[in-house]
């Protein structure tokens, strides 16, 4: 801490004093589980696709360094960067899932990637923080100027991103998407009455996807009543969890992740409960917790709504990322393909994450002569009005 | 223009706190789903928790089954499992699959390098490279510290005695199951989880055995024989204390048996065992009462009968009394005495005592016995020296032990019996009858054809037999089948020790004889030598008072021919 002075007005010291250190440390902890966790779980998967031992190993772990140099550029931006930098990438990711509709390669019924420079990038990951931000600004200037049809307009490219995500198809992420618009709804002052709208609105949502789209019926069932299908993936994640008790098998003991396909990504939770136990899944639960919860507490703090309503919509997309992967590893929900953030393998989910935690960190920057005892700006505002 | 700026402030200033508001009520929310993970988590790894994952691994799984020990009466182990561990390996891990070959050849030399190399180079995740390796082996192929390689831990069936008792035992297959012997009729009982720690008890005593079947193997080597059996019975329970058959074959390496080792004479074999069977005429005559001790018969012509011509092969050409029939051996007598019993009630009485009917013994390899399909009266006169019937040593001993302990059957067994399964037998002759039976025996020893059987001290009583073996058209004179069955002691009878040497040949010391008595009788003497002691017989000397009545019978009727 000695090393930066207060008093130096450098760019890095500056940010070292006004960034949110513990939530900087918290990610890099999550890093560094994934990381441990992708080097045990992904080595037989590689063998399995006849890759080298390490393959997916060793590209995490450039994923990892170019997510963490992301998030930190993107942090050290000023909160009116932030936002044109959303509303940049958003316009971006918005032609490119167009593309990848009409271009894309398929893979498993999916059309969901596109190739940028040897990379197969998801755009849709990148939708999602940048739709968080774009929307948060639409909202808080309609918090800001009645005339401003911001709401509107939020709601006009929800519909269509909700649009382009359901022709991929990719359930999940609408889901997630619409979740997010929700909250951010909710908190630019939505009525109650509208919330309980918005509520049957999407239990409606959820039972016509689960109607009309087979895959979802086919998972519900699965969930619902597990001996209707082949429940394999969920049962051998279950017993994963068991057999590793509290303590664990120890790493790299693990039998799961040779038999689960997707044991590198959707189900590293379940590799994390068999080789370290529960515990250690316990800790990775609590810091998620963390980070969600102390980071939508310390909103309360912020008088921007545009701050407010982009870091909260930023978190609870984390935050429900996180829940809907360890739910499902838990077979507390049915069976959805979600990264577990900063853990799981992939290259896009990485990136999109650094670039996620970057902007609530930049957003969340503490002005440095605001410290000290808070004043309630907003009541000696409200008293002069 | 500050007015609206204001009252805006004021507008939002509201909207803030209320979004305050909810921001902690979503955070709240969050908090309480987080939290039902973590529940979820320690429910499933503290309370749920099972010690083993089973079912997870795709390829080796350890297989659990065991299989119950057999002992012997005394509860010496005659089969038990041993953990052993078998080699496989996942080519597509084997680096070098020709250094491997070879290495490996050197620790298994009996793997082909060829077909190994072939194995190790296929595609495939998973090839057997050797089923149960020694732990000496399994040691240095783990030396060679070669990747793909692996073991899986197996159950390999073991008879420590080896040869010992190998056709009571039979063996098993390599994945358990039993194919011969008791292992094969016991299968479903050894192979049942709930009993596997209660070994199966025989009646086999592993030291009667091992002196049985040492004997008959020096037997079958001083005369040259083609094969030979034995048995040694409790006449008072039925059960066997040893049962061999040679050629015998290691249990251990069952499946590579030839199948004249794996053949047990001893049961299986049925044979026309000849002269012994003039004990189950002489007691059937005298309980049905058309003979008694003083009865004489002529034996001093051959009988002829159609064809075929009766003659005694100890010829004594004059009249016989009934004692002398049987001590002489002769054909002639026994064959009248038949005649006069008459082939339904000789049927009957060989029914009776379980001659006409396979043995219950509790092995797979028992023989059916092979009977005459009409019963005509030349039929009663050969069965009545034991030719034109064949039956297994097994059938034999057991109506042999009811003619000499009292009368009562009771069928063999290779099960030991408890103190309370001891049931009375089923009655078949009188006491008196097994009486005579018993001095008659004793007679034979002392006076007769079966002198070299006689052990002093133990009584030994007995009767042989010699056969011919059938041969195309009739019988072979020089192929004998010579047996003795004997039991000691005479005066209060405790077992039974039946030897059976197949085709002997006669050496000078038998002056070049081959029958029952010069090949059987002093085998059967060396086995109850050795036996007795080990079975707690104590030797005593004879009161001589007990068989005068048979032997002045003989004297008799020397006295008057």
């Amino acid at each position: 801490m000695s090393l930066l002075s207060r008093a130096d007005e450098s760019l890095v010291a500056r940010w070292w004093w006004t960034v949110d250190r513990w939530l900087l440390v918290a990610v890099i902890f999550l890093l560094g589980a994934g990381l441990v966790l992708t080097f045990g779980a992904s080595t037989p998967v590689a063998e399995r696709l006849g890759l080298p031992v390490f393959h997916f190993a060793k590209r995490q772990l450039v994923f990892l360094a170019l997510g963490l140099v992301l998030m930190i550029t993107v942090s050290l931006a000023s909160v009116k960067m932030v936002r044109r930098g959303a509303i940049a990438l958003f316009a971006l990711c918005l032609v490119l899932m167009v593309v990848t509709l009409l271009f894309g390669p398929d893979y498993n019924g999916a059309t969901r990637w596109v190739n940028v420079a040897g990379f197969t990038l998801q755009p849709a990951e990148f939708l999602k923080p940048a739709f968080a931000v774009v929307s948060a600004w639409l909202f808080a200037g309609a918090m800001d100027d009645k005339s401003f049809p911001g709401r509107q307009i939020a709601s006009g490219l929800f519909v269509l991103c909700a649009g382009l995500l359901i022709l991929q198809p990719d359930i999940g992420q609408t889901i997630l998407l619409g979740s997010v618009w929700s909250i951010q709804m909710i908190l630019a002052g939505l009525p109650l009455l509208w919330i309980g709208g918005l509520l049957v609105l999407g239990i409606v949502t959820v039972f016509l996807c689960y109607l009309f789209v087979p895959h979802v019926t086919e998972r519900f069932d699965r969930f619902l009543d597990p001996s209707s299908g082949d429940t394999y993936q969920v049962d051998t994640a279950l017993n994963a969890f068991r057999a590793g008790g509290l303590f664990g098998r120890g790493p790299g003991e693990g039998a799961v992740k040779k038999v689960l396909p997707d044991a590198h990504t959707d189900y590293i939770f379940a590799v994390a409960g068999e080789e370290f136990g529960a515990l250690v899944c316990l800790i990775i639960v609590g810091v998620f917790a963390v980070i969600v919860m102390r980071g939508l507490v310390r909103l309360t703090e912020e008088e921007d709504p545009f701050i407010v309503l982009a870091a909260g919509g930023l978190l609870s997309l984390f935050g429900l990322q996180a829940m809907i992967n360890i739910g499902v590893n838990l077979a507390l929900l049915p069976s959805k393909g979600m990264t577990l953030p900063f853990i799981s393998y992939g290259g896009s989910s990485m990136l999109a994450l650094g670039l996620s935690m970057g902007m609530v960190l930049a957003l969340t920057r503490k002005n440095r002569f605001e410290t000290g005892p808070r004043l309630h700006t907003s009541t000696v505002r409200g008293h002069w009005a | 223009m500050t007015l609206t700026r204001v009252r805006v402030d004021g507008a939002r200033a509201t909207a803030m706190e209320r979004a305050r508001q909810r921001l902690v009520v979503i955070a709240v929310l969050f908090g309480g789903a987080f939290l039902l993970m973590g529940v979820r988590t320690l429910d499933l790894g503290l309370f749920r928790a099972v010690a083993e994952t089973h079912s997870l691994s795709a390829s080796a799984t350890v297989r659990a089954a065991s299989r119950a020990d057999i002992v012997d009466r005394n509860g010496v182990v005659l089969a038990t499992n041993l953990r052993t561990a078998s080699l496989y390996a996942d080519p597509k891990r084997i680096l070098d699959p020709e250094d491997a070959a070879a290495k490996l050849v050197r620790i298994l030399p009996d793997l082909a390098q060829a077909e190994l190399l072939e194995k190790l180079r296929s595609s495939r995740r998973f090839v057997w490279i050797k089923r149960k390796l020694s732990p000496r082996q399994m040691w240095a192929v783990n030396a060679l510290g070669l990747p793909g390689l692996a073991f899986q831990e197996e159950e390999e069936r073991v008879y420590p005695q080896g040869r010992l008792a190998a056709h009571v035992l039979g063996f098993t297959d390599p994945d358990g199951r039993g194919l011969a012997g008791v292992e094969h009729f016991f299968d479903s009982r050894l192979s049942d989880v709930t009993m596997v720690d209660e070994p199966l008890r025989l009646s086999v005593d592993v030291r009667v055995q091992h002196a049985l079947a040492d004997q008959i193997a020096q037997a079958i080597e001083r005369f040259s024989a083609k094969a030979g059996a034995g048995l040694v019975m409790d006449v008072r329970t039925g059960e066997l204390l040893a049962l061999a058959s040679l050629p015998d074959y290691d249990p251990n390496h069952g499946g590579g048996a030839p199948k004249d080792a794996l053949f047990n004479r001893a049961s299986q074999g049925v044979y026309e065992l000849g002269s012994t069977f003039k004990a189950f005429t002489i007691a059937m005559a005298l309980e049905t009462g058309v003979a008694d001790l003083s009865s004489r018969y002529d034996a001093s012509e051959p009988i002829r009968v159609s064809r075929f011509t009766i003659r005694d092969d100890h010829p004594q050409a004059r009249m016989l009394s009934l004692p002398e029939v049987f001590v002489h051996s002769s054909n002639i007598g026994a064959a009248k005495m038949a005649l006069d019993v008459g082939a339904q009630d000789q049927q009957a009485f060989l029914s009776r005592i379980g001659m006409l009917r396979p043995a219950a013994l509790e092995i797979s390899e028992v023989g059916h016995p092979l009977v005459p399909e009409r019963w005509r009266d030349i039929a009663t006169m050969t069965i009545s020296y034991g030719h034109g019937i064949a039956v297994s040593p097994v059938q034999l001993a057991t109506g042999l032990a009811a003619m000499v302990n009292g009368g009562d059957l009771f069928p063999a067994t290779l099960i030991r019996k408890n103190e309370d399964q001891m049931s009375s037998g089923k009655r078949v002759i009188s006491e008196n009858t097994s009486d005579i039976m018993r001095r008659l025996m004793r007679l034979v020893v002392r006076d007769g054809t079966a002198k070299s059987a006689d052990v002093p001290g133990y009584q030994v009583g007995g009767k042989t037999g010699t056969a011919e073996k059938p041969a195309a058209g009739g019988y072979a004179r020089k192929a004998l089948l010579s047996s003795f069955a004997g039991v000691f002691p005479m005066d209060d009878p405790r077992y039974l020790v039946f030897v059976l040497v197949d085709e002997p040949k006669g050496t000078k010391a038998t002056w070049n004889f081959a029958g029952g008595g010069w090949t059987a009788a002093p085998t059967v003497a060396k086995i109850i030598l050795r036996i007795a002691p080990i079975l707690g017989v104590e030797p005593q000397k004879e009161d001589d008072g007990l068989f005068q009545q048979a032997a002045y019978a003989i004297e008799d009727s020397r006295r008057h021919p």
